[in-house]
């Protein structure tokens, strides 16, 4: 049984009334490509910034490596209000901000692109090789960090060059093509050293010949990088083509689990997708 | 060219400035206008250069920055008062409590220390509002300052509402500019630094800047502790410059002055905030003063100049920048002297441009004409 880097238990999320992760509990193992889809809106971003810090989840742990990183019941005014499932079942307050959790091994892209724009591409990539500085402000105040500040700028170019982005290095990003934007909030991502990477739509806006690339590069990805892979995608031929193991979601609930053979032929699924096939 | 070429040639133009500094000094009286603008000018682009680094680079909208120098200025002048002045200067005070005095130098990183250590207890729960509610709550927090300064209950230590005076000023223009200089040239290295480019991550997107690991609440307290040191600075230099210190006329209207600087010069350009300083202190000094003055041309009294009409310029001079020029001088570029030689270069052409786009104008009005 290979070791699980990522689990999800009963994680729910709710905002105000709306509920939208219901009790997901989902396990990604090391080295795997995991593909989580589901029709729009059905909770699939909210479940990524659940587990990357950015929301607090209402109820639910996630944990990573074996160590918890965030759980929470439903406490103060989500007391009343919380419409989930296993209210009582877990009991602590943990919570670490999105920067720790990226400091422990998980580094994401994200759907609608946040790169720096007002930065290059390769300063952009540095900022995420900022955490392991070990120079203190004052130091670098004096210019005492020449030397650190060369090795990270060869390790930033390395990514950069990973990604097939050398050539604009030093353009504006704001000023790349959309296809290369995506490229480099890769790049950044993997310049964070994660054990595990999110990918939150990255073929969104691409052609199938561009997908086909998209699909082979996350593959390179996850050999050369020794990672574990967890995507968002609506591309079905990417999903399919590339994941160990597919989770379905929708309404925030999980429908479906397994393999991209099974998830095809499984009539929930169909359900969600195409809609109920009407009795005569 | 080479960079080491480069350095060569950016240090001599450093060196050659200073000399013309000397010479300036040395030729022109006490009283010059243009002394004055420039002593006055270097200050103020240290103090606006350290407002960029939370404004521009961090995007911070923070407007305490008077208070903290309000706290550099009092630091500087409590703590150099000679002990046999101090009679005469608290003398409502039976002479102060603090009986001894420090070096100038000593004083003056004391005046940044002691703002930058106000800066980290405001910053803990300061920091963690946005955009208008820090601007708010600093400019608040200023003006605590300055009304707490002015408590006559700690009149032995800062002389209640009374002028502090007699403190050790500068003599030299060099002075100035030599501080100011070493300071600038600090913010600058850290801007460069890894450390900066995590400012201006947060400045670009907060929410990707913390998702790529970057500390939100520990780098935005560093950039306003560091901001609040160089106008702890500015502050004491400003003491040195004026020669008195009165907690008075640090009002939010000072901040105002510089955030102006700032926004003229180019938010996020240090650069732009220097050139702006000297250009702002010389028109607000020294050639917009002829509007505050009721001119006469034969018999006719000139309309509209009398006293206060230099400030309605000046605001009008506001409204076109922010209309029209939102980029400043500089936008966020910065100083090269590649782009500087450049510059020069094509000056000539530009000139001619300029005068050939009149001249086809006025054949092309001509030839309407005919």
């Amino acid at each position: 049984m290979a070791k699980n880097v990522l689990k999800l238990e009963n994680v729910t999320m709710q905002f105000g009334g709306v509920v939208a992760v219901n009790d997901l509990s989902l396990e990604v193992n090391e080295g795997e490509i995991i593909a989580l889809i589901g029709p729009n809106g059905a909770g699939k971003t909210t479940a990524f910034n659940c587990i990357t810090g950015v929301y607090e989840p209402t109820n639910g742990r996630i944990s990573f490596n074996g160590e918890t990183m965030l759980e929470n019941c439903p406490h103060g005014k989500m007391k009343k209000l919380y419409a989930g499932t296993n209210a009582g079942k877990f009991t602590k307050v943990i919570r670490k901000t999105p920067d720790v959790i990226t400091k422990m091994g998980i580094a994401r892209t994200f759907q609608n692109i946040r790169l720096f724009k007002t930065m290059t591409v390769l300063e952009n990539v540095l900022v995420a090789c900022h955490m392991f500085v070990k120079t203190g402000v004052v130091f670098s105040m004096l210019g005492l960090g020449k030397k650190e500040e060369a090795a990270m700028r060869q390790q930033a170019m390395e990514y950069i060059r990973f990604m097939g982005l050398e050539d604009v290095a030093d353009e504006i990003a704001a000023n790349l093509p959309y296809g290369k934007q995506r490229h480099l909030e890769i790049a950044r991502a993997l310049a964070a050293r994660p054990k595990l990477l999110l990918l939150d739509e990255p073929a969104a806006g691409m052609n199938p010949q561009e997908t086909a690339e998209l699909m082979e590069l996350i593959r390179r990805i996850r050999d050369e990088f020794n990672l574990t892979v967890f995507m968002i995608e609506h591309h079905m031929d990417l999903v399919m083509g590339i994941s160990d193991r597919i989770y379905v979601i929708d309404f925030g609930k999980q429908i479906a689990e397994g393999t991209p053979v099974e998830i095809q032929n499984n009539p929930a699924v169909i359900a969600a997708y195409l809609g109920e096939e009407e009795e005569a | 060219m080479s960079k080491k070429k480069k350095n060569i040639i950016n240090i001599c133009l450093l060196a050659a400035l200073f000399v013309v500094l000397f010479v300036l000094e040395q030729t022109l009286s006490g009283g010059s206008m243009l002394l004055t603008v420039l002593k006055k000018g270097a200050i103020y682009a240290l103090i606006a250069c350290s407002m960029n680094l939370l404004n521009g680079f961090t995007g911070l909208f923070s407007l305490g920055q008077a208070g903290f120098m309000l706290l550099g200025a009092y630091t500087y002048a409590i703590f150099t008062i000679p002990v046999e002045a101090r009679a005469d200067v608290y003398q409502y005070f039976d002479g102060g409590i603090i009986q001894f005095t420090l070096p100038v130098i000593v004083a003056i990183i004391l005046a940044g220390i002691v703002a930058a250590l106000f800066a980290s207890l405001i910053g803990m729960p300061v920091l963690r509002l946005k955009s208008d509610y820090l601007a708010i709550a600093t400019l608040g927090f200023a003006e605590i300052i300055r009304a707490f300064m002015m408590f006559e209950g700690l009149g032995p230590i800062t002389n209640g509402s009374n002028l502090l005076k007699k403190f050790p000023t500068f003599s030299t223009i060099l002075f100035p500019f030599a501080v100011a200089g070493v300071c600038i040239a600090l913010i600058v290295m850290l801007i460069n630094s890894s450390y900066g480019r995590a400012f201006k991550a947060i400045r670009d997107d907060e929410v990707a800047a913390e998702a790529m690991g970057v500390n939100l609440f520990k780098h935005k307290q560093t950039a306003f502790v560091i901001s609040s040191f160089f106008a702890g600075i500015g502050g004491a230099l400003l003491a040195m410059y004026q020669s008195t210190v009165q907690a008075n006329a640090f009002k939010s209207a000072m901040t105002y002055e510089i955030l102006l600087i700032v926004v003229i010069g180019g938010i996020g350009s240090i650069t732009g905030s220097i050139l702006a300083s000297f250009l702002y202190i010389a028109s607000s000094e020294w050639w917009l003063r002829f509007l505050d003055e009721t001119a006469f041309i034969g018999s006719f009294q000139v309309p509209l100049l009398r006293s206060g009409f230099r400030m309605v310029v000046f605001s009008i001079i506001i409204m076109v920048i922010v209309l029209f020029y939102r980029q400043g001088i500089m936008g966020t570029r910065e100083y090269s002297l590649d782009a500087l030689l450049r510059f020069f270069k094509n000056l000539p052409a530009k000139i001619k441009s300029i005068g050939k786009k009149k001249k086809g104008e006025d054949a092309a009005a001509s030839e309407e004409v005919q």
